[in-house]
């Protein structure tokens, strides 16, 4: 990018929420299945069937405001979105128009750097989801040159909370961000799958750019069809790229819809017919108001989890992980809360790091278990982390144990007390070794006066081979070198 | 009558329902007086009145997060226009 231009983008994200039944009926709220099982009088529109609201979906509303610092009013409604589209039977879809459920807030994510950012929310407000269609007839799949299409109605009525963002987002790297960092806490909020591949979570951005250090907008696109957060990263690339290209050139910007094109990598203009939407939003009269209790309010604030944004600060500024490792941590929950275990019995936050990202996670990857479920108990890996600490047992043992462990063996410590396993820093006995050792290897002694310092480690090797493992490495080759050189 | 300007061509369009000229007339006008009539109210003061999104007083009206049986398919589709599988079949969509 020029470093003369300014981004500015702005994302919209639907997110089905997480419930058993859809938003206004009893159908069951599932991804995918027979195509037009979970259906109703309500959610296919059929006259006379009445819309009641989920009151789950409405506390799932209050809870990922609350996470993101929105206001929670006292007042909300629901109001009908005029349109018509074949996959939303009704005509209109229920909406909510200038009372939403949250207003305000602030999303706070990272960078890889592990700079901290925000960017401000709108709203967040609460609607169903559309049925789905699949155009057909064309042989691709796609709606241009479809002859008919083929709707399912699984889906819709579903509860999607629709999240916008302010424009405050200024490059791709942030739009991922950003977005990285509302999917995992609407996921530890227990909100939402917000899986992308399944249309869980879905999202549009709108992107323009202003000269560098300008205060107003350039005129918007927005961007469509983005399947993955590469393909978010990708596109608002590429259209970032195509409006300086126009700008520089001397063209304008036009207010449009471009879809994505993941092939051939460009944005492309959706404008068929130039029209203005006009919604003709109105209080759904089907739908009484809602008036949340500030009881309700506190009792999901204090129901609320620790934050991904806040794991991130305790991780980084009070344990010293790095952003990696935070960030790690932090995309895998069950693993966040073990390591936080691990943390409160050992205070060893450099040792639960290195233990729980190193040796436990490989183990889980080579046997498919994640390590909250495998037999290594917090309090044993703290054990160990203990043993470690005191010099009780060197670096190697650990690794045996740790093995162990896995197995199933139980307690650390129980392991090397009844089998002798610990280190032995008794410097009589480790210069017995080292003699032993260095009677027997005399070429390699000579080598080593001659200069070949490297067989040192083979010395040393053979020292901790003769000790079981059990020799402190630090002392043997303190005492190795002294008999070597002395 | 009507004074009230109105365009029923757009109302009709956003509605999708197909009007004639004379029709477009007819309407015109009379949809101009029902303005008209709605527009008295505009006279009156409401200023100590808070504004209403329902005129009935329930609030809150709300069920638990349940499952319940659905409908059997073959009921679903049995009134469709069309169908194929367990689809229903419509016309050619025209991209917005």
């Amino acid at each position: 990018m020029s470093t003369n231009w300014e981004a500015v983008i702005g994302i919209e994200c639907h997110v089905e929420l997480r419930t058993a039944s859809k938003m206004f009926c009893g159908c069951a709220n599932e991804f995918g299945g027979e195509p037009n099982t979970k259906v109703c009088p309500v959610c296919l529109a059929l006259p006379g069937a009445l819309p009641v609201p989920n009151s789950a979906a409405i506390e799932h509303m209050i809870a990922a405001g609350l996470a993101f610092g929105a206001e929670i009013p006292a007042f909300s409604k629901f109001d009908r979105k005029n349109y018509f589209y074949p996959d939303m039977p009704k005509d209109y879809q229920i909406s909510q128009y200038d009372m939403p459920l949250t207003q305000g807030g602030t999303v706070r994510y990272w960078l890889e750097d592990g700079t901290m950012k925000a960017c401000r929310l709108t709203r967040i407000h609460l609607e169903e989801d559309t049925g789905k269609s699949t155009h057909a007839g064309s042989g691709d799949g796609r709606i241009a040159g479809s002859t008919y299409s083929l709707v399912d109605f699984n889906r819709a009525g579903v509860p999607l909370m629709e999240c916008v963002s302010e424009p405050d987002i200024r490059s791709a790297d942030e739009a991922v961000a950003y977005l990285e960092a509302l999917r995992r806490t609407l996921q530890q909020l227990g909100v939402s799958d917000v899986k992308m591949e399944e249309g869980s979570l879905r999202c549009d951005a709108n992107v323009s750019i202003r000269p560098l250090g300008a205060t107003e907008y350039g005129t918007k696109t927005e961007i469509k069809n983005m399947n993955s957060f590469r393909s978010v990263h990708r596109a608002i690339t590429s259209e970032i790229e195509r409006q300086i290209a126009l700008v520089e050139k001397g063209e304008r910007v036009v207010q449009e819809t471009r879809g994505w094109d993941e092939v051939r990598g460009v944005t492309h203009s959706m404008r068929s017919k130039e029209q203005a939407h006009d919604y003709r939003y109105f209080p759904d009269p089907d739908l009484v108001p809602m008036e949340i209790a500030r009881e309700i309010v506190e009792k999901v604030r204090a129901s609320l989890p620790e934050l991904p944004h806040a794991r991130f600060e305790r991780y980084t500024s009070q344990l010293g992980l790095d952003v990696k490792q935070a960030t790690q941590l932090i995309d895998n929950l069950p693993l966040a809360q073990y390591f936080d275990a691990v943390v409160a019995a050992s205070n060893n936050p450099k040792q639960a790091t290195n233990f729980v990202l190193g040796d436990l996670s490989r183990l889980a990857n080579e046997h498919e278990t994640p390590v909250h479920a495998s037999p290594v108990t917090p309090e044993h890996l703290a054990e160990l982390i203990a043993l470690v600490e005191g010099k009780t047992i060197n670096s190697k043992i650990a690794k045996e144990l740790i093995e162990r462990m896995w197995r199933g063996d139980g307690s650390p410590k129980a392991i090397v007390e009844k089998e002798g396993l610990a280190q032995t820093s008794d410097p009589a006995a480790i210069e017995r070794f080292v003699d032993d050792v260095l009677a027997a290897n005399e070429k390699s002694v000579a080598d080593y006066r001659a200069g070949k310092t490297n067989v040192m480690g083979f010395l040393v090797g053979q020292v901790m081979k003769a000790s079981k493992g059990k020799a402190d490495p630090a002392l043997v080759n303190g005492v190795m070198k002294r008999k070597l050189e002395g | 009558m009507s004074s009230e300007k109105i365009d029923v061509r757009y109302v009709a369009k956003l509605a999708r329902i197909a009007l004639t000229d004379d029709e477009v007339e007819r309407f015109g006008a009379q949809l101009g007086d029902l303005l008209e009539h709605v527009n008295a109210l505009s006279k009156l003061d409401v200023s100590q009145v808070a504004a209403t999104a329902q005129v009935v007083e329930s609030r809150n009206v709300e069920r638990v997060d349940e499952t319940r049986p659905c409908l059997d398919r073959e009921t679903v589709l049995e009134e469709a226009p069309q169908r194929q599988g367990g689809f229903f079949r419509v016309p050619r969509i025209i991209a917005e």
